[in-house]
């Protein structure tokens, strides 16, 4: 822990790049898989392909992945962006399940007041459906963005870590103290983003609560 | 595609696969590693998960555990352990254990206390005590939860396993960290390529099991009683003003003749 904070400076540009490798795969991934994961919700063959593709996806280990990428796209084999495609391929893979989910779960009431009041089928979905489903979609981000900053760190076995740098710096020296710096600061990050997404879901769902309240 | 050619001709060449650093033993030490800290996971994770999730008490603890475990890194906690412990089986152990409590914990808890109360209810009224309605009516509806969450731990296990190599241990990782120091990268292909090829079988196992234990189908035939007492409060219902035959005595015959 005391090297944590001897060593302040240098954790807080690593933070900057563990974020950095760590969110964007999250944003890249939000932004594929939903439109994706919308199109393919109402063609049964095509969501089982989807959900099929996806769950081999996730099964493909990550350091594997790292290292697999630059040999099958023109990456160089320690570049950054190994680790951002390896981890949009996953965040794609997990939310490309929950969207369909998420939207199989707005209420049929629901669906048959908007068709009700003249919502076309592509305005339903945009302005009912999808924002219905943003508290499922919340909890599938929180996951996905929990899980990535744990493993971003183990980039840093091929040398692109972030936070995780410590952790091969630290076994090599010998330094338990770095390991552990690096091990909380690492856990007090993704504490942090969990409780921001879990905030901005709220934020961006006013009527969650207030039917809650009401009811 | 050099280095595929390269890496699958390292794979089907016979001579690669036996001795001390062959695939197979590394295969071998791997599923060790992977065994080991799954069995030790569920010992942990299965037990707290069927208490909270029968009593309803302490939900908030395993919410909070969860979120916490998953943002442990891995990495860290393993070469944390072997500068504590040195080598051996205990680090590995240690840090994946950690890595695989998470879902186990999730799924055996979400499983017992998603079952439906009205099938609970039925259990309790039936006379069954709180441990029959945990181990005969809980546990067989919360199983594909359960070993769901056992699917995903053992995924997350065998594709982290690999990082053990990093600390000088063996597994399936050896090949991959060893490829990329030597800068031989079909080598740390041959790692990637195994360890994909491990956990997709495993995967694969698992959710024929899944399959296999969804209650009600007798995928699984075995002995214990099926508790299909959804079934009989339907069956009950449909012949309202009939009392069943009931003898409060013993165990229900409805019940244990299934």
């Amino acid at each position: 822990m005391h090297y944590l904070f001897t060593h302040l400076d240098s954790a807080w540009s690593l933070t900057l790049i563990h974020l950095r490798l760590s969110l964007v795969p999250v944003l890249l991934g939000l932004l594929i898989a939903v439109p994706v994961g919308a199109l393919v919700w109402r063609h049964v063959m095509l969501r089982r392909l989807t959900t099929l593709a996806a769950s081999i996806i996730f099964t493909i280990p990550s350091l594997a992945l790292f290292v697999v990428l630059p040999l099958i796209i023109p990456t160089r084999i320690l570049d950054e962006a190994n680790v951002i495609i390896a981890l949009t391929l996953y965040t794609t893979a997990l939310l490309v399940r929950a969207v369909p989910e998420a939207l199989d779960a707005v209420p049929a009431h629901v669906r048959d007041a908007a068709a009700a009041v003249g919502y076309t089928r592509i305005g339903q979905l945009l302005k009912v459906e999808l924002p219905l489903s943003i508290p499922v979609l919340t909890a599938g981000l929180r996951v996905v963005a929990v899980t990535n900053i744990s493993m971003v760190a183990v980039g840093s076995v091929i040398g692109i870590g972030g936070l995780g740098t410590w952790f091969t710096e630290g076994y090599q020296s010998d330094k338990s103290d770095q390991i552990v710096a690096g091990i909380v600061a690492i856990f007090v990050l993704a504490v942090i983003i969990d409780v921001l997404i879990l905030l901005a879901g709220r934020l961006i769902t006013p009527w969650a609560r207030k039917t809650k309240a009401a009811a | 595609m050099n280095f595929l050619q390269q890496a699958l001709d390292y794979i089907f060449t016979a001579g690669n696969w036996t001795g001390k650093a062959g695939l197979g033993a590394r295969i071998i030490e791997h599923l060790q590693y992977t065994g080991v800290a799954v069995a030790v996971s569920v010992l942990i994770a299965v037990p707290i998960g069927l208490a909270i999730g029968h009593t309803g008490r302490g939900s908030f603890l395993v919410v909070t555990a969860v979120n916490a475990l998953r943002a442990l890194p891995t990495l860290g906690v393993l070469l944390l352990a072997v500068l504590l412990w040195g080598l051996g089986l205990l680090p590995p152990t240690v840090a994946l254990t950690l890595l695989a409590v998470p879902p186990l914990l999730a799924g055996t808890y979400s499983g017992i206390a998603n079952v439906d109360p009205k099938i609970t209810d039925a259990a309790r009224a039936m006379g069954m005590s709180g441990r029959q309605v945990l181990t005969r009516v809980e546990l067989p509806n919360a199983l594909p939860l359960i070993l769901g969450g056992l699917r995903t731990a053992t995924l997350q296990v065998v594709a982290t396993a690999t990082v053990a190599a990093y600390a000088s241990l063996g597994g399936l990782g050896r090949y991959l960290i060893d490829g990329i120091k030597i800068r031989q990268f079909y080598l740390a292909l041959v790692g990637a390529l195994m360890v994909t090829a491990l956990a997709l079988l495993l995967d694969g196992l698992l959710a024929m099991v899944v399959w296999a234990s969804l209650p009600g189908t007798g995928r699984l035939r075995r002995r214990l009683p099926q508790p299909l007492l959804d079934d009989e409060v339907r069956l009950d219902a449909g012949q309202s003003g009939r009392t069943p035959d009931y003898n409060p005595g013993g165990p229900s015959p409805t019940v244990e003749g299934w």
